[in-house]
């Protein structure tokens, strides 16, 4: 099942990319589709982190999984390196599971 | 690394930035390939996403709503609702590159944030395609090697929570939300999306708080009147360090 949404979503995003390339541009040049589109990756992104971070299986929870997320936003307001910013909360989630 | 010029005059100075981009963007393959693996997909998975797929945050959202437990079509939307902006990218790129046939085919595939943001403002066709080639290229190659990198390296590590790879993926997510963010209405849309997953996850399946809270940007899209072109993340080399 797991290779069922692999190749399923792989060829549908590459079919995504090819119709705005194909696809004269008047068909989706509306405001409001644009918009949309704009603000999609916004709420998925954000609705993401959140049960990420909290959820755990149909509770909420808060675990070191939040401890990690405050050390991304730290980082992130020091405009570190994508890298730094995943391995740095992956890092000190791993710290407070060792102490706690 | 120094921030790439508004319009660099030369086609060599482009497909230097191209790559460094690629560089950047290449080497945090490595997160995704420890996340994926870490969220139960298995090597060939990991790598087969990065090479068909290849889009970074539908790529982390599928192994994430699937790490969470949600169903294989759940993810798969996800995925699909998130690499939808990818084809905002095309309709403004199109024009810009002028490809029809089999190099549209298989340029469609390098279509992604960093190789948009490099082809728009050039001030000749010649240079767009550079633009777009060199990062597309060095990106799609770089995200390819290094995804596998990660995948090996975690699969080896074994329990990923030992490691904190489980608190990486929302990491990864808000450094991907990041750059959005500046922006007053986006921070709006964000609170209302945490909000609207968080209540739903007691009571729907895994996987629908997160598709539920698209809604938020279908409803705030709809009814916000203020006009505003597509937008395109700065990429990694343009983001001062």
């Amino acid at each position: 099942m797991i290779w069922a949404a692999v190749i399923g979503a792989g060829v549908g995003c590459y079919l995504l990319k090819l119709a705005g390339l194909s696809i004269p541009t008047r068909v989706l040049d509306h405001p409001v589709a644009e918009r949309i589109a704009d603000l999609i990756p916004v709420a998925l992104l954000s609705a993401l982190v959140a049960v990420q971070v909290l959820a755990s299986g149909s509770s909420l929870v808060l675990d070191a999984r939040l401890a990690g997320l405050a050390t991304a936003f730290v980082l992130l307001l020091l405009r570190a390196p994508f890298l730094v910013v995943v391995f740095g909360a992956a890092l000190l989630a791993a710290l407070v599971r060792l102490v706690g | 690394m120094p921030a790439a010029s508004p319009a660099p005059e030369s086609r060599a100075a482009i497909v230097r930035d191209g790559i460094g981009v690629g560089v950047a963007t290449g080497l945090y393959g490595t997160s995704f390939g420890a996340v994926a693996v870490a969220s139960g997909l298995s090597v060939a998975q990991t790598c087969a996403l990065s090479l068909l797929m290849f889009t970074g945050a539908s790529q982390f959202a599928l192994v994430g709503v699937l790490g969470a437990g949600g169903t294989p079509m759940a993810a798969s939307l996800t995925a699909l609702l998130l690499g939808s902006r990818n084809t905002l990218y095309g309709l403004r790129v199109a024009p810009l590159l002028g490809w029809g046939g089999v190099r549209r085919v298989a340029a469609a595939q390098l279509l992604i944030d960093e190789s948009t943001a490099m082809a728009v403002n050039r001030p000749t066709r010649d240079l767009a395609r550079a633009g777009f080639l060199s990062t597309g290229v060095a990106v799609f190659v770089l995200w390819n090697a290094f995804t596998l990198v990660g995948a090996v390296a975690g699969t080896a590590l074994g329990d990923p929570r030992t490691y904190g790879l489980d608190a990486a993926v929302g990491a990864a997510f808000l450094a991907l939300l990041w750059p959005r963010l500046s922006d007053r209405r986006n921070r709006l849309v964000a609170l209302a999306a945490v909000a609207v997953a968080l209540g739903l996850v007691p009571v729907a399946a895994a996987g629908v708080p997160v598709l539920a809270a698209a809604g938020v940007a279908l409803l705030v899209g709809v009814l916000s009147r203020r006009p505003d072109p597509t937008e395109i993340p700065p990429t990694a080399r343009r983001r001062p360090r």
